[in-house]
């Protein structure tokens, strides 16, 4: 079958962060990433099937893999040979169409009993991503033994679908898992005020979580371009303003003083970072009030920051990974994605989509969506000819 | 003998108008048979003997006051005022006037033994004056025998130690000035007069007084009310300053007024510059040549450049008057003398105003005109600059052109940067922006600390600069901006176009086909007395 394979060719890696360091996406032509003709992955075990994607999105984290710039950390938790993609929304042999739940948990993995962390829900954080009857992989997308959305079909856990409604479109579904990252984001947000740093993909759907759940106001976003700052006010920023002028925002929104460095002696008690670069992070703890929290939701990798005012100003500096699928622990942040997104109709915020065969052009413009006026990039598996074999 | 100015009727032969654009000009052709222009009088004769006519001033002061020299008494606490660095514009040549007239309070003072004397710029919410503005003000002999030992220096309407609360008017304003001032046995204000606007009891109840009292005139309610307030007594601006006036005196603030009056020599006879103050249809050869190639060498230079090189200018304005003594007679002549200087009959509104907005506003000098200026300029000061009735019918459209580019100045206009972003982007409607906004700003102890220890304008002087527009922008019926960037314009709620004749089209929507224009040659400074 036609899949986007991603091997481990240090070489090609190597190429990868040269020309994504170039140009953002540029890594997808001259990287370790492929269209090949490949086996189907087999079905690892009782309670898997065969899932064939129907709409496969971009991820900020595919880009970061495939520029060369995701973090060594992942190393252990990935397996090579593997094919990207984990936003997806895809059928059964049945016709039934599901949305993926990626995270390769204790269940996926036959692993019994779990491990404390899936004991209570919390998936998310599993303790067993590299361990199992399935090779290292902290999602389908990353696993050697699953496949990933990518192609015209992938493995997948019976406890790793969601039954998709019929009244949501494709577009609408290949954002439930996206939208679910962004409601478990907006879960952790205490308070009142926030402040999201970013506006791509995750960010918009961030600032809809926080504001579709009501208990955040002002909610000040910042946009780098002119779509950007419309979506972000429509989807439930209160203030949006460019990157370079949320400490000014800030400042007059919190009342704050600040001080010639440009940190601010006060700040708002919450700030979700949609970025995670060295930029965003310093700047979120030069806005963030003595005693707030910075959420990093965008994937970080190796930075440099100077946490001196995290220190000084009692900063909780806390990550926010993936979701939670529900049970009598933890919220199904799924389900509640799946209202976001038919509340706010966020199918809108697909913009392109691409066959597999033009994977170059699709990444770069997913790389490049912010200033193209895009949000989120998609394949298109619907139109691939091996579909229906 | 200087010509008065006057309104010319503009007609085929007419030559291009100069409009006066940012840190740049335009020439625009006006439609001829339906449009005028408001000249402004040739600068009128100064007086020869400057420090003479001080001198006389002070010996002979105007109203129920004595001569200065017989008010001054060895042990007392004297306190001179002066006007900020908002006046003149531009700036005039050394030495300013306030220099002169300072000096020669200063040696009555020192013949009387007076040791007791503080000088203060009287600037309200606006911003402190730098060292080097100081001196230019005052001279550098003042400057450096009162600014070491702390007997010169910026008021401070938000220090509540020094200001005094002396009481309220019978409609409830609260009178609070600074309170060495309060306390002085004798306040000497010296002002200059460029506008009519300025002067009189505005000058000690504005100039040296908190935002708790400023709030009760820099307001839409008196904003609205002020018709213009160029003209006093139809502003209600000056109204509220007269009552507060009648406070201070009731409670004992002695003060002896001493106001100036300036002629329109504001780009000279000679140089460059020299040009802007003829009439077109006079331009030599030269002078033709000399605004091209000034135009053309300006176009090439960077907008820093530019602006670099107008905010140096320094005008070589002419005093044209003198009077001192008790506030009201003094400020009755005064205004006499602006009025004989920059006063001319206009018969009758047009459907249309049109303004050449210059680089220049009281709140950028050495700084940058930003949107909100632009907006303060042209539909506050120049739109007031009538007495009667408006250029422009009430629903005329307004025409001003301007860069109006999305800058601002950060250490000057802090508190506009964040008005701009936040207030305009929700609402232009100056009530609604008052009712829902002002107090934040006014009460910001960033922007308070800004103003008190930086070079800010107070966190709620933007708002003060919406309040100046409103009765222009409840009188008229669309504005329009030429030449300026159009996001910019957008934001303060304007129309945008590029050329003259897209604007005069634009206006046809309002006003019908084939409009009236007026078009206010400013400056040098102008006012009509529309009849």
């Amino acid at each position: 079958m036609k899949a986007l394979v991603y091997s481990r060719k240090p070489a090609r890696y190597a190429a990868a962060m040269v020309a994504g360091a170039l140009r953002a996406g540029r890594g997808a032509r001259y990287g370790p990433l492929a269209l090949r003709d490949i086996d189907p992955p087999e079905l690892p075990g009782e309670g898997w099937v065969r899932v064939r994607p129907r709409l496969s999105g971009i991820c900020g984290s595919d880009l970061a893999t495939l520029d060369g710039r995701a973090s060594r950390y992942f190393e252990p938790i990935v397996s090579f040979p593997f094919v990207p993609g984990h936003e997806v929304v895809g059928e059964l042999d049945d016709g039934a169409r599901v949305a993926l739940v990626p995270v390769l948990h204790c269940a996926t993995r036959a692993i019994n009993p779990p491990c404390p962390m899936c004991q209570v829900g919390r998936i998310n954080r599993c303790e067993r991503l590299a361990y199992g009857h399935l090779e290292p992989g902290l999602q389908s997308g990353y696993c050697e033994s699953t496949g990933g959305g990518w192609s015209i079909a992938l493995a997948a856990h019976r406890s790793q679908l969601v039954p998709v409604p019929d009244d949501l479109s494709d577009e609408a579904a290949v954002l439930i898992e996206p939208a679910a990252c962004a409601v478990h984001a907006a879960r952790q947000v205490a308070g009142t005020e926030v402040a999201v740093i970013g506006s791509g993909a995750l960010g918009l759907l961030t600032i809809a979580a926080l504001a579709h759940d009501r208990r955040h106001t002002p909610i000040i976003a910042t946009a780098k371009h002119p779509d950007q700052r419309r979506w972000a006010k429509e989807l439930g920023a209160d203030v949006v303003c460019a990157p370079s002028a949320l400490e000014r925002v800030v400042r007059s929104e919190t009342r704050s003083m600040k001080l010639d460095s440009g940190q601010l002696t006060g700040g708002i008690g919450a700030v979700v970072d949609c970025v995670g670069s060295d930029d965003s992070l310093a700047q979120a703890l030069r806005v963030v009030a003595p005693g707030g929290t910075v959420h990093v939701v965008g994937m970080p990798g190796v930075t440099s920051l100077d946490l001196t005012p995290l220190w000084h100003r009692e900063v909780g500096l806390r990550g926010t990974y993936a979701y939670t699928t529900g049970d009598e622990h933890e919220p199904d942040d799924f389900a509640d994605a799946i209202v976001l997104i038919r509340d706010l109709d966020l199918g809108r915020l697909v913009s392109a989509t691409y066959p597999l065969a033009r994977y170059a052009d699709a990444i770069d413009h997913a790389a490049n969506a912010g200033n193209r006026g895009a949000v989120k990039i998609a394949f298109d598996l619907r139109g691939e000819r091996e579909r229906e074999r | 003998m200087p010509r008065p100015g006057f309104v010319l009727d503009v007609d085929r032969s007419t030559p291009p108008i100069l409009f006066h654009h940012g840190e740049g000009f335009r020439l625009e052709k006006l439609p001829p048979g339906r449009s005028r222009v408001v000249y402004p009088g040739e600068p009128l004769e100064p007086l020869e003997d400057v420090d003479g006519a001080i001198r006389h001033a002070l010996d002979n002061p105007l109203g129920d006051t004595q001569p200065l020299r017989t008010l001054l008494q060895p042990g007392m606490k004297l306190t001179i005022c002066f006007d900020d660095i908002s006046l003149p514009l531009p700036p005039m040549r050394r030495p300013d006037i306030r220099q002169r007239v300072i000096e020669a309070v200063l040696d009555l003072a020192a013949e009387a033994g007076v040791d007791d004397v503080h000088i203060i710029a009287a600037l309200a919410l606006h911003r402190r004056m730098t060292e080097g503005e100081l001196r230019h003000a005052v001279g550098d002999r003042v400057y450096d025998a009162f600014a070491p030992i702390g007997a010169l220096y910026n008021h401070d309407a938000e220090d509540p130690d020094n200001l005094t609360f002396i009481g309220t008017t019978p409609q409830g304003e609260e009178v609070e000035i600074n309170k060495r001032a309060a306390d002085s046995d004798l306040v000497v204000y010296v002002n200059i007069n460029l506008v009519s606007m300025d002067g009189g009891h505005k000058s000690t109840a504005t100039g040296l007084a908190s935002y708790r009292s400023l709030r009760h005139h820099h307001n839409v309610q008196t904003m609205l009310h002020s018709r213009s307030f160029m003209d006093r007594h139809h502003s209600e601006l000056h109204h509220s300053n007269w009552r507060m006036g009648k406070v201070l005196r009731d409670a004992g603030v002695n003060i002896f007024q001493i106001e100036s009056t300036l002629n329109n020599n504001t780009f000279g006879s000679s140089g460059p510059m020299a040009v802007l103050q003829k009439r077109e249809w006079e331009w030599s050869a030269r002078d033709r040549a000399t605004f091209v190639a000034m135009k053309a060498g300006l176009d090439r230079l960077p907008l820093k450049a530019r602006r670099s090189i107008f905010q140096a200018w320094r005008a070589p304005y002419g005093v044209t008057s003198v009077q001192a003594g008790e506030v009201d007679a003094v400020h009755e002549q005064t205004v006499a003398n602006v009025y004989r200087q920059q006063l001319v009959t206009v018969e009758g509104q047009a459907d249309v105003v049109t303004m050449g907005l210059p680089y220049l506003c009281p709140y950028n000098v050495n700084s940058v005109m930003n949107p909100i200026l632009v907006a303060c300029v042209g539909l506050g000061y120049f739109f007031n600059y009538y007495r009667g009735k408006p250029l422009v019918r009430e629903g005329g459209v307004v025409i001003m052109g301007h860069p109006t580019t999305w800058e601002f100045h950060p250490v000057h206009h802090p508190s506009y940067i964040d008005f701009f972003e936040q207030v305009l982007a929700d609402t232009t409607d100056p009530a609604e922006i008052e009712a829902r906004y002002e107090k934040a700003y006014a009460e910001d102890e960033w922007y308070r600390h800004l103003y008190r220890t930086s070079y800010a304008y107070h966190g709620v002087h933007p708002f003060y600069m919406w309040y100046w527009i409103c009765h222009g922008l409840d009188h008229a019926g669309k504005v329009i901006v030429v030449g300026g960037e159009t996001r910019a314009v957008r934001r303060l709620g304007f129309t945008a176009a590029s050329t003259l004749d897209d604007a005069l089209e634009m206006a046809e929507d309002v006003v019908g086909r084939d409009p009236t224009v007026t078009h206010l040659h400013n400056p040098p400074l102008v006012m009509a007395d529309v009849v």
